[in-house]
Order: C-alpha cells, then sequence, then structure tokens
C-alpha cells in the first residue's frame, strides 16, 4: 500500500443531472435526477480508491461520468492535469485509451456476435495500433495474462461461465494499456466462488502494470481487501473518504457507521458484541433530495442544523473528510 | 480445480483457427442436424426452380383454352389421364401448368413486397431509433397512421383508381407492411443502443461507424432475416386472398388467387380446380415458415448449439 500522493484524477464538484421531461410532442422540462451532485476527491497514482454505497446512490453514474460516457451536468474531471469533460471529439477518443471501464454485467457487456478474438482486438483496431498478425498475436497474449485459453479466440461469449465472460472483459479494458480503471461492480454478478479469483487477477494486475482503480461496489469485505482509500457515498453525494483502516477502524459519518455494522466479523466473540445501527425508512428521492443534509430523514443522530443547512464535506483529521454537522 | 484446469478447451473443434472449408463443413453438419430446415429449404427452393423454369417444364400454354376437355379429373382418378396431371378447370386450361405459372406471380409479390416494405421500414426504423426524440415520435406517428388504414379498403381503393396490376399490388404490400418492419428495427435499434457492448465500445474510443456496422446492424439482421421470410409468407397469402376477390393482378394472368377464385363455382361440383392452388399456397408458405423459423437459430449464435 504505498504512500505516493500524486495525483492521476482529480473531481472536482462532479454534477450529473438526468433531466425529467413530460409531454409527448413537446417535451417539458419538470425537474431532475440528482444522480451526482457535487463529488470532490483525488484518486493517486497506483492506489485502488473503493467507492461504497446502496444501491441507487449514483456509484455507477459517478464512474461513467468520470470517463465521459455521461456528459457530466457540471464539474470537472482533471485527469494528469487536464480537464477531460471540455474535451470533444478526436482528442476524447484519444484520452479513452488511458481510462478503462470493467463493466458491471458480463452478460450485457461483451456483444454476443463477436468472437473473444475480435471482441478484445475492438479496442487495438479502434486506435490503429498494430497490424494483423501483431493484433492477433496481442489478443492471445491478453487472453493469457488474464488467464484464459489463448485458443479460445474463435469462441462466442456466450460459451463462457460468467466469471471467464468477465475475465474477458477485463482482457479487453487491459488491451490498451490504460492508467486507470473504472471496476463498476465488477464482480456483483458473479458466483462467490469465482468471486474471489477476479478479485485476485485484479489485484495481480495491478501490480503488474501499475493501475489505478476506482472500485464500485456494495459488498464491504470485498471492498476492504482490494481499497486503499475508500469513499462512502449516499445519494449523489459523498459523506466520508478517508484510508480502508481509518474507515473500518473510526467511521465518523453515521451513515459509515450504520453500513458498517452490518458487516459480520468472523469472530464469534467479538461478533456477539456487534452493536447493529439499523436504519430506519428509505432512502430519499434523488429527484426530491431532503433540504439540509441528504441523511437527515434517516439519521440517527440528527439534531437542528442538518434540517437546515447542507454540512460540508471538510477534512476532520489528516487525509480523513466527512460531511456533517457533528464535526 | 485450479483456474488453469478450469480454462481448458473443453471442445477443441471451435478452439482452433479454422480454415474457409473446415467453416463451411461446420455449417453444413449444423444443417444437417436440422432436418425441418432442410425440409423448409427443399420446398422453397421447388417453388423458386417452378417460378423461374414455368415456360420449360410447364407441358401446356397456362393460357390456352380448350372447352372440350375442360373440367378434366386428375390423373389419379378412374376419368382422368396423364395428358393433364391434375385436370383442367373450366375453361379447359390445364391446372397443372397454371399451378407452375402461379409460382411467378406469388413469388414476385412476396420478394418485392418484402423488399420494398423491408427498406422503407428498416430506414425509418433505424432513424427513429437512432435520433430518438422528437423525429422519433413523428415518424412513428406517421407509421400508427398508415397501421391504423383499413388494409383491405385501401387496396379497394387503389385498385379502383389505378387498377388492377402485380405493380400495384406489390407496391400497396410494400407500403402497408413497412410498419411492421419500423417497428421492429426501432425496437432493436433502442435496446442495442443501450446496450453494454455499444457503452464498452464507445469507452474504448469507437467512433459512430464501427458502433453501427459492428454492433447495431449485425445484432439486427437475424431478426429482421426472420421476420422478412414470415412476412414473404404472410404476403403470397394476402395476394392469394386478394386475388380471391378479384383484387389482385387481372383475371387473364395465371395466379394461384385467381384459380382459388374461378374454382370457388364448382367447389361443389368439381372441387379439383379450387384444390391445387390451395395446396400450392399452402406448400409455399409452410416452406417458408419452416426455413424461417430455421434462420433464426443459425443467425444467432446463441441458440446454434441448442438446436438439436
Amino acid at each position: 500500500m504505498s504512500e505516493q500522493k500524486d495525483v492521476l484524477l482529480r473531481v472536482d464538484g462532479l454534477k450529473m443531472y438526468f433531466p425529467i421531461t413530460q409531454g409527448i410532442v413537446v417535451q417539458r422540462h419538470v425537474g431532475d435526477v440528482k444522480a451526482v451532485d457535487g463529488l470532490t476527491f483525488d484518486i493517486h497514482q497506483g492506489e485502488t480508491l473503493g467507492l461504497v454505497g446502496e444501491s441507487g446512490c449514483g456509484k455507477s453514474t459517478t464512474g461513467r461520468a468520470i470517463l465521459q460516457l455521461y456528459k457530466p451536468t457540471a464539474g470537472q474531471v482533471i485527469f494528469e492535469g487536464e480537464d477531460i469533460t471540455a474535451m470533444r471529439g478526436e482528442s476524447l477518443r484519444k484520452m479513452r485509451r488511458r481510462m478503462q471501464m470493467i463493466f458491471q454485467d458480463p452478460y450485457a457487456s461483451l456483444n454476443p456476435r463477436m468472437t473473444v478474438g475480435n471482441i478484445v482486438s475492438e479496442p487495438l483496431e479502434v486506435h490503429s495500433l498494430f497490424n494483423g498478425k501483431e493484433r492477433r498475436e496481442k489478443v492471445k497474449e491478453l487472453l493469457d495474462v488474464v488467464g484464459l485459453n489463448p485458443y479460445f479466440v474463435n469462441r462466442y461469449p456466450h460459451e463462457f461461465s460468467g466469471g471467464q465472460r468477465q475475465r474477458i472483459g477485463v482482457a479487453r479494458a487491459l488491451a490498451l494499456n490504460p492508467d486507470f480503471i473504472v471496476c463498476d461492480e465488477p464482480i456483483s454478478a458473479l458466483d462467490v466462488s469465482i468471486q474471489a479469483q477476479v478479485i485476485n487477477l485484479l489485484e495481480d494486475l495491478q501490480q503488474e502494470f501499475g493501475l489505478t482503480y476506482l472500485f464500485i461496489a456494495h459488498d464491504l469485505s470485498v471492498v476492504r481487501h482490494i481499497s486503499d482509500r475508500i469513499a462512502v457515498m449516499y445519494l449523489g453525494k459523498l459523506v466520508e473518504l478517508t484510508t480502508r483502516d481509518e474507515l473500518y477502524a473510526n467511521p465518523m459519518h453515521p451513515y459509515s457507521q450504520a453500513l458498517l455494522s452490518a458487516v459480520p466479523i468472523p469472530d464469534p466473540v467479538v461478533e456477539e458484541k456487534r452493536q447493529r445501527v439499523i436504519l430506519e425508512g428509505d432512502v430519499p428521492s434523488p429527484a426530491n433530495p431532503p433540504k439540509g443534509c441528504n441523511f437527515c430523514t434517516r439519521c440517527p443522530k440528527a439534531f437542528e442544523p442538518c434540517y437546515e443547512t447542507e454540512p460540508e464535506f471538510k477534512e476532520i483529521e489528516s487525509g480523513h473528510w466527512v460531511a456533517c454537522h457533528l464535526y | 480445480m485450479t483456474p488453469d484446469e478450469l480454462t481448458q478447451p473443453a471442445d477443441n473443434l471451435l478452439d482452433v483457427e479454422r480454415t474457409f472449408s473446415e467453416r463451411l463443413a461446420y455449417i453444413g453438419r449444423f444443417f444437417w442436424r436440422d432436418k425441418s430446415g432442410i425440409i423448409g429449404l427443399v420446398m422453397f427452393f421447388l417453388v423458386v426452380f417452378a417460378a423461374v423454369f414455368s415456360p420449360a417444364i410447364s407441358p401446356y400454354n397456362p393460357l390456352k383454352q380448350n372447352l372440350r376437355d375442360s373440367k378434366m379429373l386428375p390423373a389419379w382418378t378412374a376419368e382422368g389421364s396423364w395428358d393433364h396431371p391434375f385436370g383442367t378447370d373450366n375453361l379447359g386450361r390445364d391446372i397443372f401448368s397454371r399451378v407452375i405459372y402461379g409460382a411467378r406471380v406469388s413469388l414476385t409479390v412476396g420478394f418485392f413486397g418484402v423488399l420494398i416494405a423491408g427498406t422503407l421500414g428498416m430506414v425509418l426504423g433505424a432513424i427513429a431509433g437512432y435520433a430518438g426524440g422528437r423525429i422519433d415520435s413523428v415518424i412513428m406517428g406517421v407509421i400508427n397512421l398508415v397501421l391504423s388504414l383499413p388494409y383491405l379498403l385501401f387496396v379497394v381503393f387503389i385498385a379502383a383508381i389505378l387498377g388492377r396490376s402485380l405493380i400495384n399490388v406489390i407496391l400497396i404490400f410494400g407500403i402497408t407492411d413497412s410498419p411492421v418492419f419500423a417497428r421492429v428495427t426501432r425496437g432493436e435499434v433502442l435496446r442495442i443502443r443501450e446496450s453494454g457492448y455499444v457503452e464498452s465500445a464507445i469507452s474504448a474510443g469507437a467512433r459512430w461507424p464501427r458502433i453501427v456496422f459492428d454492433h447495431i446492424i449485425p445484432n439486427l439482421i437475424g431478426p429482421l432475416i426472420t421476420l422478412a421470410t414470415f412476412e414473404m409468407s404472410a404476403m403470397i397469402f394476402y395476394e392469394a386472398g386478394l386475388g380471391f376477390l378479384g383484387l389482385s393482378v387481372p383475371p387473364t394472368v395465371p395466379s394461384w388467387g385467381n384459380m382459388l377464385a374461378a374454382g370457388r363455382k364448382y367447389l361443389t361440383s368439381y372441387p379439383w380446380i379450387a384444390t391445387f392452388p390451395g395446396l400450392a399456397i399452402m406448400f409455399t408458405s409452410m416452406g417458408m415458415n419452416l426455413l424461417g423459423d430455421w434462420l433464426r437459430d443459425v443467425l444467432d449464435p446463441r441458440l446454434r448449439r441448442s438446436r438439436k
């Protein structure tokens, strides 16, 4: 776990709103789903930043907005000093070589009519890297790297298991030798027995190629295993961001506390004493978030200012950011 | 098992880089396994053969009347003769020759009707699906309007204005059937455009031609070819129906529908006159439906294996 502080990617005030429209021919704009509402954080060179939160809190949208698969509503994504939200066309296309994504659903993210060889070589063709024979060799090499038999090149995706398909997705993401990979819940669609294999593969590849990951997940034990730092997200906003050990030892935001208290501890003595913080109610709609703190409707520790003003996301201790009025 | 063992090839046939002839043999084997596909293909080719070579294979001129030999029974009945295998109609024309010539009209209508409907529908559907928004609303509005036209009334109307001709029938089918293609195309384009693999192609930096030609079209073509075979068989059916109502090609042209109409009056006394064109229609549409079923499975790599 390196202590490098070189910032590879800086996200500054990122907002992603999806408009809600009404009407059939003339579409009126009646509101926004605030899927991502003002995120600011850094990702350091070579680290794994875990992004956790419950379903629908905007984790995947964050990943896609960073990669410019969605055009962010506001904010900047600065990759090695360049603001990629301002990029269009060819320069953006070139930039995509350096940032790739591993998708959540290995069944939907591979074209059923393309062979594995074509799928993995597509990024190479898109950027005109290598020619015919070299490209085929490169594809076989990539399959080998992710632990698939290189002779599988002529097979179709449906002939593989979920874990193997995810390996194909990883090979494809690696094809362009990227610096940064967004892993969008890469294991949540897989069997538990296969999850560990894919996690280990991702870790090995990180070591080998010096990759930087944004690892999106809702499985807290997996995030704990793979991340250097962890960001906790709730209803489109970051509530806490700190190192992995600090978060698990000393979660400060009431939401993080509730989230972590849900993780079983593999020690019967400690597990016995585990106090669960049970949250009441449901997550409010991102189209109509509450006034004040987004978490105030469910927070066990909420007091007056929580219902009035939005807490600032600030550094409470060195490297430990929290958005809460308690601190 | 170690991960290494897990990824060992299970089926060597697929894992070697195959030559063209090996691929062809593979497709052939696959074809042979599916008997209903072969039957459908054979039936379809028989009809195509009859249409293309009708002058060579039909024993008589289909228009030649011979009142002395009218209403003859088929050859295998007591009164029949092998001079006229299927017998003759009320004007003494050879039914066998007329059935063979009838394939021309049916196939022409089916083929060109689908060509027009398919082209029109695909272009409109693809634009609606890909562009979305207001363009989509307008195109789909027009399509729903065409769908709401009572088709038979439309046919009577056109036939009354422009007269009865093959081209009119084809045009009517082409226009009234295009919404079916447009809807399927639009739905598929919408589905594919939002799919994970298109997103992953974009994130790899793919430009739009690659997305259209490598991702959207290959995934679109299977359902459309299948739809085209089914629509073709439906058009052959409808053309015969129109012929029966006297709204299709002029009565002098030997078509299955016209033959049915002519045979209607003699259904109780000489049922054979209407039976043979009816069987021909059945044969053709059955062949095309079997073929379409088979094509759907063959064109989708996911279904190839599951088909016994």
